[in-house]
């Protein structure tokens, strides 16, 4: 195995008495599409910021390219990629003035990071707005402009947070298409999530975090299968009734979820659980059956309680 | 930089690129040169006004023994304070919208930047813009006849230096803004400085409250300016240079501490 691009150890972030990161490992090889999939404050954006070296841990060590990251910080952010979560686009200056500028913050000559511009300008599909002011941007426009923008270095490695939150499905689809190219290009992608689909499509490996600990680690598909029945039946009760189902419904399939909108049962049959419920006398307003996803792998990991 | 120095000075207080964020507003400011131009004006309105009003019923004012023309008196202290206005209004509002709407310190971290690196070069730009306008102000003073010799070019530095300190207090004080409604404060904070620091009477007429005044640091930047123009020194003058320096190396300094907790937690 090659040396990790990130290897993280016993990584602790606090805030005052609030531990955002409880130590965590975490190794990432050259060249993987590596993912963060938690709730909202599982500690995902706390742990991409000490990987951006931008915040430093509080406790453990962490090594990017071999470089330590508390004494090489800005070596390491020479040869890495950002995309936060917010856009921190500049808006008083044009789509082309933000990427070849940003250029010059990597110490890129001038015409190096024009040159540079006028591709990412075509990778991002932004060429016809280079003169444009960022404001008047759509949202989709200004997260490609972002990604283009986390280019302009060549980066080796690539962090996006929460890359495609608040797109519209075909912005969405025209991003993790950008993204898987420059996958195919060797480029190391980190990036966090709560779009479980988003991380099916993209990540080689994940880890799920909850409360600043991370609670499982593998493929998507081997979470699948580790954590979750190969169907799920899906049954909808009239509003409010979901609690009342589960002595009806106990000991059907392996197990249960109610969640507030629905009641899943977990099962390999889902069919045949859906038999079985009738017999017990279930009535529910609909039904489904379906594969089982990461979606069910983070509900069963992360608990079901809304987290703020 | 050697490496053993390396290891003293904190990463985040790295003065390297400080050229690049001062690159980035000489094209921004490509598309808003009317802004920059109209920063010009008001300190010239107050010039002409006080000239064609107040000059006549004033009459003389003693400055280091000799009785100049109130308008003479009264114009390097107009350019030091226009010196202070630009970088308080470069280093606080557009700061502040830097750092907390559209974040571009927050990207400009994410690179080898450091947050010296930000700080040293909104203070350097709230400098050469200031120095434009103190160019400008300078030519218009000896149109007007109101420079006495080439001593008068001292202004300059002088205005140099008191654009550093002003722009590095604003900067500071951006740092703890919680919003716009915070921007209030900073012409509440001004205000009295422009009107109190010898700008429009000399020293001697605070009779026992001359020392509120030595406290203000523009009444320093005026003292220079006024000797400039009328090229007469004192030692007293090294003491004025001095304590502007000091507080312009203490604000710098914890502006960028600032930036780095704000923005590096």
């Amino acid at each position: 195995m090659t040396a990790p691009l990130l290897d993280a150890h016993r990584l602790v972030k606090r805030f005052g008495d609030f531990t955002a990161v409880n130590g965590i490992d975490v190794q990432v090889q050259p060249g993987e599409a590596f993912g963060f999939l938690g709730p909202n404050g599982a500690g995902k954006s706390s742990t991409m910021r000490m990987i951006a070296c931008v915040s430093a841990p509080s406790e453990g060590s962490l090594h990017m390219f071999g470089l330590d990251a508390a004494t090489h910080g800005a070596a390491i952010r020479a040869r890495i990629g950002v995309v936060p979560q917010l856009d921190t686009l500049d808006t008083e200056l044009s789509v082309q003035e933000n990427l070849w500028l940003y250029g010059r913050f990597f110490d890129l000559s001038r015409a190096e990071s024009k040159r540079r511009t006028k591709e990412l300008l075509e990778f991002a599909q932004l060429s016809e707005r280079a003169d444009s002011i960022v404001d008047n941007l759509s949202g989709g426009m200004k997260r490609r402009l972002s990604i283009a923008r986390s280019l302009i270095n060549e980066p080796e490695l690539l962090l996006l947070d929460e890359p495609t939150t608040g797109l519209d499905p075909q912005a969405r689809h025209v991003l993790w298409d950008r993204l898987y190219r420059l996958k195919q290009q060797g480029v190391t992608l980190v990036l966090t999530t709560h779009y479980m689909d988003e991380a099916e499509q993209l990540c080689d490996r994940l880890v799920v975090m909850d409360q600043g600990r991370i609670v499982a680690e593998g493929s998507p598909r081997s979470l699948i299968e580790q954590y979750a029945t190969r169907e799920v039946l899906e049954l909808r009760f009239a509003a409010g009734t979901n609690d009342q189902q589960t002595a009806a419904l106990a000991g059907i399939g392996e197990r249960q979820e109610v969640l507030p909108d629905r009641v899943l049962v977990y099962a390999n049959d889902g069919e045949a659980a859906l038999v079985q419920a009738h017999d017990r006398g279930a009535r529910p307003e609909s039904a489904l059956v379906r594969r089982a996803s990461l979606e069910d792998v983070f509900l069963l990991l992360t608990g079901r309680s809304l987290v703020d | 930089m050697s490496a053993g120095l390396l290891r003293i000075i904190p990463p985040a207080m790295v003065v390297r690129r400080p050229h690049r964020m001062i690159e980035r507003h000489i094209v921004a400011y490509r598309r808003q040169w009317l802004i920059v131009v109209s920063g010009f004006f008001e300190p010239l309105f107050y010039l002409l006004s006080m000239r064609a009003g107040l000059g006549d019923l004033v009459g003389t004012v003693s400055v280091g023994g000799r009785e100049v023309p109130y308008d003479a008196f009264v114009a390097p202290a107009l350019m030091a304070s226009s010196a202070m206005n630009g970088a308080i209004f470069d280093s606080t509002g557009n700061v502040l919208h830097r750092l907390k709407y559209s974040r571009i310190y927050d990207a400009a971290l994410a690179t080898p930047m450091s947050p010296a690196d930000v700080a040293t070069g909104e203070i350097g730009w709230a400098l050469i813009r200031g120095q434009l306008y103190a160019i400008s102000f300078l030519v218009v003073m000896a149109a007007l006849g109101l420079t006495n010799s080439w001593w008068s070019l001292m202004a300059l530095p002088a205005c140099a230096l008191i654009g550093l300190t002003f722009a590095a207090l604003g900067f500071l004080g951006t740092t703890f803004m919680r919003g716009w409604s915070d921007m209030d404060m900073v012409t509440t904070l001004t205000m009295p400085l422009f009107l109190f620091s010898a700008t429009f009477f000399p020293i001697s007429a605070y009779g026992s409250w001359a020392w509120v005044v030595q406290l203000s640091p523009l009444y320093h930047g005026v003292a220079l300016v006024r000797a400039a123009n009328e090229g007469v020194w004192t030692a007293s003058m090294l003491g004025h240079v001095a304590v502007l320096t000091a507080v312009a190396l203490v604000a710098l300094t914890l502006a960028a501490r600032r930036l780095d907790a704000l923005l590096r937690k």
